[in-house]
């Protein structure tokens, strides 16, 4: 993040709050990381780390490309279906022959993007609904996907040893996976702070009439956020085919609410305008992590959903309530020193 | 002309008298009537198997739980609100079900109880959208998952059979003398009963106000967050029962019952021509929406269309509900300026 | 001036929304170093006109002309690219964004490879402001500022850009006194600086105080363009309304009866504090003050919108419980709100169903609602109110400003209230409804209504009411009787001139003394509805 010297106190108020969601979340890793740890030691084993972080990597990337779509006051729904459609289409695609690794990744991008742009046309040329639009275009990309696989599924086997080890290798010890994530969003996450057509996609989530007579291009922005949020969608399709090898048609099916749930546990506003793509990515690592303690600390597995349809809701009950109150704080800060 | 109107009325500035709207007369509901009548018709001559008692009964019966939630949903979505947990708690009453049938409760102890959990999970809804002022969309969201992982905890992966005859005759048989099975014949009365509300009471009145002018509706002395919890409450209760439908309906209670259950709800309204955006639409289109969803089901899977294909028409029908009007409108607008750029009717 | 063109002109423009004409055959002409007024009732066309030089909507007919060439704006950015910057009505900020962030959306200062250079914005953020002479915070987030404040970062935002034409869309409508003189004061610096400038004004002393030439719509028609200098402004007035008025204030006598509103000691934390009166039946009283001083917050109060935190309300013989706009109503309370787009009126709602809202109870038949007592009633108030509509059936959004007011009083004075809370009655809407509408208080408060009226129109709150209570700053501060009610002690109290002692309670011994230091403050001041003495060219060459 940006460091800048608090020069004044209205700043480092301001950019308390702004990270104070990403604190508390880092906060609230912490202390799991530490419970766990504390109650299983193998919990922080490399190894472990290693599974957390490999794991959270396809969310946190779709988290990434969810979080500028939802910052434009927005929604993509259809992400889940798009990881699902280019896992089995890069599959087939690499199956039988030894593709380069880049041009399976062009081509998942490539069809990520088209996902992307239907979507982005939809709404922003014709101004409909962006939950009917991307849960319609979630049917029908799932609907594509399960046709086309017919049941059948891709092995192991029959991809190329290359992708394999991008989904499984590491450079310096680092899995290639997460480097890949944080570079997306280290470099997402920089242009939408450091520069100007960055924060129009923040201006037009606060306020979309205002963006429009500020001379913002609205459409072109929303259109490419959809596209981003396709693109990364392809990237992780592909991922997920290298990661796991075996793919079957509904590989990451119901995954767009969960990506969702990390967005917003992540700090980002759903009404748009707010929020960080840092927040949305450890948001998916606090989700991820939760499921690894459950498993570590033996708790029955299916609480994973429960609680983390719970820690969604605790997350933007406190956000509200500490809004009210800032609120309340405000007005009656304004009653000291006079309207 | 309006006879009411005072005669001398328009003679300090001439009345600006707009020719009838077309629209008045193709509104989307009245559209969705037509296409599911030709689809009926086209089903019953080009498929020998569509227009037969037996079949019919099926279709409705395969759609009870998505009509019997549509209702609620309507009057949610025509307030400004939407509720997509009603799939899970379908699938957390359907767990329960099994697991106290499993426990030895009785079917006339186990009913009662499940419609109660809905109830409670509806209110955790309403109240975290009335009190906290959250988006329903993020709360429900939130529910959505947290109540499809407490039917996992309650069954784990395990399926619950055999369930007495009786009680599953009544989710599957039809009423006698009519190919109408017991749970559509109950949406059938619960449908008029929200046709009534909806569109001839002052509560109907109230939930078009609040979808369309939320602070104007509060400003006019309408309880705005009462009638928001009341329906989020319906919302869960009528979910939960149609948990119990589903159950024995398939002789199955299964935590993953009914998964994704609340799209095809959605879609059936919104298809239905209800405005996501709130204030706008009628029940008639949504049981037209629903009834069309359900046709067309049956239709493809009795040509053995794969069932994949049935989602993608599911999809398009959800996208051209929306499109539609959109382009309608932009097609009108255009025609009238043909460069003009936004419409809105500004001093 | 003659000699080149004007920076930016309209020829004979046209523009229609669907059947509505809102503009024909408009011109206009905008020259450097002039700054025109825009005068026209609500609905002349004057918004309609703002965005067409700002590129919101583009003409049907005619063209806009940027130093005499004419051009195409294909949306807001191309206007601004011409140097076109404009003021909305109202303010147009990103709630999200800093207060730096807002003024300079898509024209951040950059560093290397066009990043945003964060310490330029904000240094530039801090000269604008120090040139507003205003202290803001540059990094504070736009949300939570005062209506008056998002102005001051409207203005910023304009002045920021070095337009050569700034358009101001009744800019002062949520200012007070000093926030209108800071305003002018930097709009005529900036016509100094040649830069055309176009205002538009609902109150015609900003007019004729700030103008030099001024330009009339009527019905969206041209109707003049003509210098201010020697004309009146009945003139103006006449011009505008097409026809001569009638008598403004048809105040009536009446008798005054019991006390029907008692409101004590009622307070909202950091919004008013201890603010006690009663309305007896049969009254208006008008509750006078800037805007900010907590007036519309009382009334909101009072009517259930928001709690308070101590004080009570009483509404004949019944104790308010606070929080509940239903009880309120039940026990006999109508409330007008301010906002009409917002509150107080369900814009996509037919005129029937808006009219009824407030008493579905009593239009059922049985459980069911009665279409046919619904528009009956309905119908019964648009006569009686002279409401002028297409059906009863089409929405009220396409009605002019005048006539939803209209609705929205028929919506209130058919739950038979006892106490009638009117916030700016006649805001926004046309001269001859607003005659209309205040014959209409004047007659309900005839029949023993009581009405408490909000305005910030000091000729209405002088000419309507019979007492006006006068806040400032969340706190009562005069309770002054009609016949000693003058502009002067009126804006004293307003303004916060009148010592505490004088007034506390419903003295009004201390009022004189007030009255003559209130003259000084008006000059000062050039507050709302005050006509300023012309020392202008003077205290501008003070500022700049």
């Amino acid at each position: 993040m940006a460091a800048i010297t608090a020069d004044t106190g209205g700043r480092r108020f301001v950019d308390t709050v702004l990270r104070a969601r990403e604190l508390s979340i880092l906060a609230a890793l912490i202390v799991l990381v530490a419970v766990t740890t504390a109650v299983n030691s193998s919990f922080l084993s490399t190894q472990g780390v290693k599974d957390i972080f490999l794991n959270a990597s396809i969310l946190a990337l779709l988290a990434v490309g969810q979080t500028m779509v939802v910052v434009t006051r927005n929604i993509d729904l259809s992400v889940g279906s798009v990881v699902g459609l280019v896992a089995f289409a890069s599959g087939k695609f690499v199956a039988g022959h030894d593709r380069n690794v880049l041009l399976v990744l062009v081509v998942g991008m490539l069809i990520g993007a088209v996902c992307g742009l239907v979507n982005g046309v939809l709404v922003s040329f014709f101004k409909v609904p962006a939950l009917v639009v991307t849960l319609g275009t979630l049917y029908v990309i799932q609907g594509l996907d399960y046709y086309w696989a017919h049941g059948q599924q891709i092995n192991a086997a029959d991809v190329p040893a290359s992708l394999l080890d991008l989904g499984n290798g590491s450079v310096l010890g680092i899995p290639y996976l997460p480097l890949i994530t944080v570079v997306v969003m280290v470099a997402v996450g920089y242009y939408l702070r450091a520069y100007p057509s960055g924060r129009e996609f923040y201006a037009i989530g606060s306020n979309p009439d205002a963006a429009r007579l500020a001379g913002i291009a609205i459409r072109k922005r929303i259109l490419t956020a959809y596209v981003v949020s396709g693109v990364l969608a392809g990237l992780a399709g592909v991922l997920w085919l290298a990661r796991f090898g075996t793919v079957v048609a509904d590989a990451a099916h119901g995954w767009e609410l969960k990506v969702v749930s990390a967005v917003v546990v992540g700090g980002v506003a759903i009404v748009g305008g707010l929020g960080s793509v840092y927040g949305a990515a450890l948001g998916a690592l606090l989700l991820t992590t939760i499921g690894s303690v459950l498993v570590v600390l033996k708790v029955n597995s299916f609480w994973q959903d429960a609680i983390a349809g719970a820690l969604l809701l605790l997350a933007i009950s406190v956000d509200r309530l500490l809004a009210l109150r800032v609120t309340r704080a405000l007005r009656k800060r304004n009653a000291r020193h006079g309207a | 002309m309006a006879p009411e109107a005072p005669a001398k009325a328009s003679a300090v500035r001439p009345r600006v008298e707009a020719p009838r709207p077309l629209t008045r007369f193709v509104r989307w509901d009245v559209i969705v009537t037509a296409l599911l009548i030709v689809v009926f018709l086209g089903g019953a001559f080009g498929t020998s198997d569509f227009a037969t008692s037996d079949n019919l009964s099926f279709a409705l019966d395969d759609l009870s739980e998505i009509a019997l939630i549509a209702l609620p949903m309507t009057l949610l979505v025509v307030a400004a609100e939407v509720d997509l947990s009603v799939a899970s708690i379908l699938g957390l009453c359907s767990a329960l079900f099994g697991a106290l049938w499993d426990a030895g409760w009785a079917i006339q102890m186990i009913i009662p109880f499940i419609l109660v959990v809905g109830v409670v999970a509806g209110l955790i809804n309403g109240l975290l959208v009335t009190r906290l002022g959250l988006p329903s969309l993020a709360v429900t969201i939130g529910t959505m998952t947290l109540y499809r992982g407490l039917a996992y905890v309650v069954l784990g992966t395990k399926a619950v059979a055999e369930f007495p005859q009786n009680y599953a005759d009544l989710a599957t048989k039809t009423v006698p003398g009519t190919p109408i099975p017991y749970p559509f014949a109950l949406f059938i009365l619960l449908a008029i009963v929200t046709a009534i509300v909806l569109h001839a009471t002052g509560l109907g009145r109230s939930l078009f106000a609040i979808g369309a002018q939320e602070e104007a509706a509060f400003f006019a002395g309408i309880r705005v967050k009462r009638i928001k919890l009341l329906l989020f409450v319906v919302s869960g209760l009528v979910s939960a029962f149609a948990g119990a439908v589903y159950t024995l309906r398939y002789g199955s209670a299964r935590a993953d019952n009914g998964l994704g259950l609340e799209l095809a709800v959605i879609a059936s309204v919104l298809l239905g021509g209800v405005d996501f955006d709130g204030g706008k639409g009628t029940l008639g289109g949504v049981i037209a929406g629903v009834l069309l969803i359900g046709l067309l089901r049956n239709l493809l899977m009795l040509r053995d269309v794969a069932t994949e294909i049935q989602s993608i028409v599911t999809g398009l029908l959800l996208i051209v509900s929306v499109l539609t009007p959109r382009i309608a409108a932009l097609v009108r607008q255009a025609r009238r300026h043909p460069r003009g750029a936004t419409p809105s009717a500004s001093s | 001036m003659s000699e080149s063109p004007p920076i930016l002109a309209l020829k004979d423009v046209c523009k229609a929304f669907g059947a509505v004409r809102a503009l024909q055959d408009v011109s206009l002409e905008l020259w450097g170093g002039e700054i025109h007024a825009l005068a026209g009732e609500n609905g002349a066309g004057k918004s309609t006109l703002v965005k067409t030089l700002a590129g919101v909507h583009r003409p049907d007919e005619g063209q806009v002309l940027l130093d005499g060439r004419p051009v195409e704006f294909h949306g807001p950015g191309d206007a601004q690219q011409a140097g076109v910057a404009v003021i909305y009505q109202e303010p147009t900020l990103f709630p999200d964004l800093s207060v730096a962030e807002n003024i300079f959306m898509g024209r951040q200062p950059r560093s290397k490879f066009g990043r945003i250079d964060r310490g330029a914005l904000r240094a530039e953020t801090a000269k604008l402001f120090e040139r507003l002479g205003v202290a803001l915070d540059p990094d504070r987030p736009a949300r939570g500022l005062s209506i008056a404040d998002q102005q001051i970062v409207e203005i910023a935002k304009a002045i920021s850009r070095d337009a050569r034409v700034l358009i101001m869309d009744e800019p002062t409508a949520a200012l007070s006194g000093n926030e209108v003189a800071r305003l002018f004061t930097v709009a005529r610096t900036l016509q100094d600086q040649g830069c055309a400038l176009l205002f538009i004004s609902h109150r015609l002393e900003e007019i004729f105080d700030l103008c030099q030439r001024v330009t009339t719509l009527r019905d969206g028609r041209y109707i003049s363009t003509e210098l201010l200098d020697g004309l009146t402004a009945d003139d103006l007035v006449q011009r505008m309304v097409g026809r001569e008025l009638d008598t403004l204030y048809p105040k009536q006598e009446t008798t005054i009866g019991a006390p029907v509103l008692k409101v004590s000691r009622l307070t909202r934390e950091g919004v008013f504090t201890d603010v006690s009166f009663e309305v007896r039946s049969g009254e208006i009283v008008a509750l006078a003050g800037l805007v900010g001083a907590g007036r519309s917050e009382v009334a909101r109060a009072i009517f259930g919108i928001d709690r308070y935190d101590a004080g009570s309300v009483e509404v004949g013989t019944v104790e308010l419980s606070g929080g509940s706009p239903t009880t309120a109503m039940s026990a006999g309370l109508a409330l007008v709100p301010e906002d009409r787009r917002q509150q107080g009126l369900v814009m996509e709602g037919s005129i029937e169903r808006n009219i009824g809202l407030t008493q579905l109870r009593s239009l059922r038949r049985g459980p069911v609602i009665s279409r046919k007592v619904e528009r009956d009633r309905a119908a019964d108030w648009a006569i009686r109110l002279q409401l002028k509509y297409g059906r009863l059936s089409d929405v009220v959004g396409v009605l002019s400003g005048g006539n939803q007011q209209k609705v929205v009083l028929a919506k209130w004075l058919s739950t038979e209230p006892s106490v009638l809370i009117i916030d700016e009655p006649t805001r926004g809407i046309d001269v001859g409804t607003k005659s209309e509408v205040h014959r209409l208080l004047s007659e309900l408060a005839g029949q023993g209504l009581a009405v408490l009226m909000i305005s910030s129109d000091l000729p209405e709150v002088l000419g309507m009411a019979d007492r006006v209570l006068v806040m400032h700053e969340g706190r009562l501060t005069a309770e002054i009787p009609r016949d000693e009610a003058t502009e002067e002690t009126v804006m004293a109290a307003a303004t916060g001139q009148t010592r505490q002692e004088d007034v506390s309670g419903r003295a009004s011994s201390g009022q004189r003394s007030a009255g003559s230091e209130a003259t000084e403050v008006t000059k000062e001041d050039g507050a709302l509805g005050a006509r300023e003495p012309r020392s202008r060219q003077r205290a501008q060459g003070g500022r700049a």
